[in-house]
């Protein structure tokens, strides 16, 4: 019986020829990463663990992007904390205010992770790298402790379901896009456990940011691992960021999955996710009037390059709904530059948006954007749970770029047509 | 090891976000946390929480973002232990790895029932409507985990071989 990609890739981090599903393996890490929130936790569990090593002081990634620049005296405490401990520890690639970006989208750029890496990291949307092909997954800040210290996590071996891609997506339809109507279709725990492995013709024709946000919310539908696998774009985006050679895994043709999705690209239309899960989408067909307060574009999901590209060349010349508050938070400091320097940040200023230094913020209803109650938010990020932008009683509709701009346009949820001629 | 308590119930997808909202995460003390736990869905909790409590969920308990705090703020606030039809990955390697005994299960348990659940003999007695049901052991490879009191301890005694 052939592997899955992903179990390729931990039997070659585990020294075994091959690996079986739910066989309980321990394996060697090629990177290890936590933030201002989970790193607190992980270094008083290293503390009282009394383990003085550190498995290797290039492959630990500590990123300050929740609370930061810091929110209050709470989250002032707990980033110097990390501070102080990663001096301490020669902690290399400790990424402050001034450098630091979310995570998920600063660690491919920086060119931290490559193709065959094993990649574990205390935020659930570490999958993200699986975009890349390498196998990484979200732990707890314990898990990150044992791994910062030894170098090795234990996994069970997830079993596969494979998506088979085909077709072309159509205009104002993205990544974000083909991840919610697979998390619509399966549900939030509909791969639990398990890796969830792109493949098909249609794989080329999604550029990497499409395939970073769609392995970004494998997690919301309960995986462990999403992965796609390596072509001519994954390796020219490797050798643009990264020095790190790539090793290149791919399933075996006789690999067992527990089942096949077809999934035929050109018939997914935007979609959005109502409150309060992410498989709770609808398509605009069955979307009536839902007035909003908040726009948010940003996130480790759709807060790239082109997720602003193409929303400000929806706003350009128009301008906001005075009663839409429209946050757009370019995810690293990189992005950020090229906002401003190609003439972005112009765009969205003049048509009433803010311009923020990169940070988690309101995704996860830390600062810079809380709701009050019974206030509605379109935002790109990628959870709707309750109270998850704010008060307990708001609510988060989850879209990609192109619905988030036309409806803060509009003041409604919007399809792009309504405000493109 | 046999806990009983008194149950306290929730349903399907209790989120890590409504365990312990991210507005608290500013800190990692585990008492602030356990003053919060549960409050976005279930303001009463932490008034009427006892010590030795359980807590009985739904499926995909834990789901959503990977924060520790969750099971730390459940475990300060009293429970002694958590079933559920089924939990998210990564909640369920943070419990295991911090010591929070959880136990999937799929019997009927209800709010306000006394339970007595008997880790070594995998069943699960409900004291109240008097029905006895059986829950599968831990593989070997996390009851060693458990047994020496979470992932770090078990490192360390094993020379590095998790
Ligand atoms: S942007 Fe949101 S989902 Fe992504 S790492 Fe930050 S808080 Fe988590």
């Amino acid at each position: 019986m052939g592997m899955t990609m992903s179990q390729k890739i931990l039997a070659a981090h585990c020294g075994k020829e091959t690996v079986k599903n739910g066989e309980l393996i321990s394996a060697k890490l090629d990177l290890v990463l936590g933030n201002d929130v989970t790193s607190p936790v992980a270094i008083n569990e290293y503390n009282k663990s009394k383990c003085n090593c550190i498995f290797d002081c290039q492959k630990v990634v500590l990123v300050m992007d929740h609370f930061t620049p810091n929110k209050d005296i709470k989250a002032a405490e707990q980033t110097k904390q990390v501070r102080e401990w990663a001096d301490e520890k020669g902690i290399e690639n400790f990424f402050d205010v001034g450098e630091m970006g979310v995570e998920h989208a600063l660690l491919p750029e920086k060119g931290l992770v490559v193709a065959g890496d094993l990649v574990i990291g205390a935020d659930s949307h570490t999958c993200t790298y699986g975009a890349l092909g390498a196998f990484s997954t979200g732990v707890g800040s314990t898990d990150m402790a044992a791994g910062m210290a030894y170098g090795k996590a234990w996994f069970k071996v997830p079993s596969a379901v494979k998506f088979n891609l085909y077709g072309k997506l159509n205009k104002w339809v993205s990544g974000k896009d083909v991840i919610l109507h697979i998390i619509g279709m399966v549900g939030v725990d509909g791969m639990l456990y398990k890796s969830m492995e792109f493949s098909g013709e249609g794989v080329k024709n999604l550029t990497m940011d499409d395939r970073f946000t769609i392995c970004n919310m494998a997690i919301e539908a309960g995986a462990k691992n999403g992965i796609f696998p390596v072509d001519k774009q994954t390796l020219k985006y490797i050798k643009e960021h990264s020095k790190k050679t790539p090793v290149v895994f791919s399933a075996d043709e006789d690999a067992e999955y527990d089942e096949v999705f077809n999934i035929n690209l050109s018939e997914i239309e935007p979609t959005i996710a109502f409150p309060h899960l992410p498989s709770n989408t609808k398509t605009f067909k069955d979307i009536g009037e839902v007035p909003i307060n908040q726009v948010v574009i940003g996130s480790c999901t759709n807060g790239r390059y082109s997720d602003f590209e193409v929303a400000a060349k929806i706003l350009k010349g128009k301008k906001v709904n005075k009663r839409v508050r429209t946050l757009i938070i370019p995810a690293t400091q990189k992005i950020f530059l090229e906002l401003a320097q190609n003439g972005l940040t112009k765009i969205f200023v003049e048509a009433g948006c803010i311009v923020s230094t990169p940070t988690c913020g309101p995704c996860l209803g830390g600062h810079m954007g809380i709701l009050a109650k019974g206030e509605r938010c379109v935002s790109t990020t990628n959870r709707n749970f309750v109270g998850r932008m704010g008060h307990p009683e708001s609510e988060v509709y989850l879209a990609n770029p192109e619905v988030a701009i036309a409806s803060a346009i509009t003041g409604k949820i919007s399809h792009p047509n309504e405000v493109v001629d | 090891m046999k806990i009983t308590g008194k149950v306290i119930k929730y349903g399907d997808n209790v989120d890590t976000d409504v365990i312990i909202p991210a507005r608290y995460l500013n800190s990692s003390n585990a008492k602030e946390l356990a003053s919060h736990c549960m409050e976005d869905i279930d303001k009463t909790f932490v008034g009427r929480v006892e010590v030795g409590n359980i807590m009985v969920a739904g499926s995909n308990f834990g789901c959503g973002s990977s924060r520790e705090h969750a099971p730390i703020a459940i475990k300060e606030s009293g429970i002694a232990c958590v079933i559920a039809k089924s939990f998210a990955r990564i909640f369920y390697r943070n419990a295991i790895n911090t010591g929070l005994a959880i136990v999937e299960y799929d019997g009927e348990i209800d709010e306000g029932d006394t339970i007595e659940v008997d880790f070594d003999k995998g069943t699960i007695k409900n004291i109240t409507s008097n029905t006895v049901g059986k829950f599968p052991p831990f593989p070997e490879f996390l009851q060693n985990i458990i047994k020496k009191g979470g992932l770090l301890n078990s490192l360390k005694e094993s020379d590095n071989e998790i």
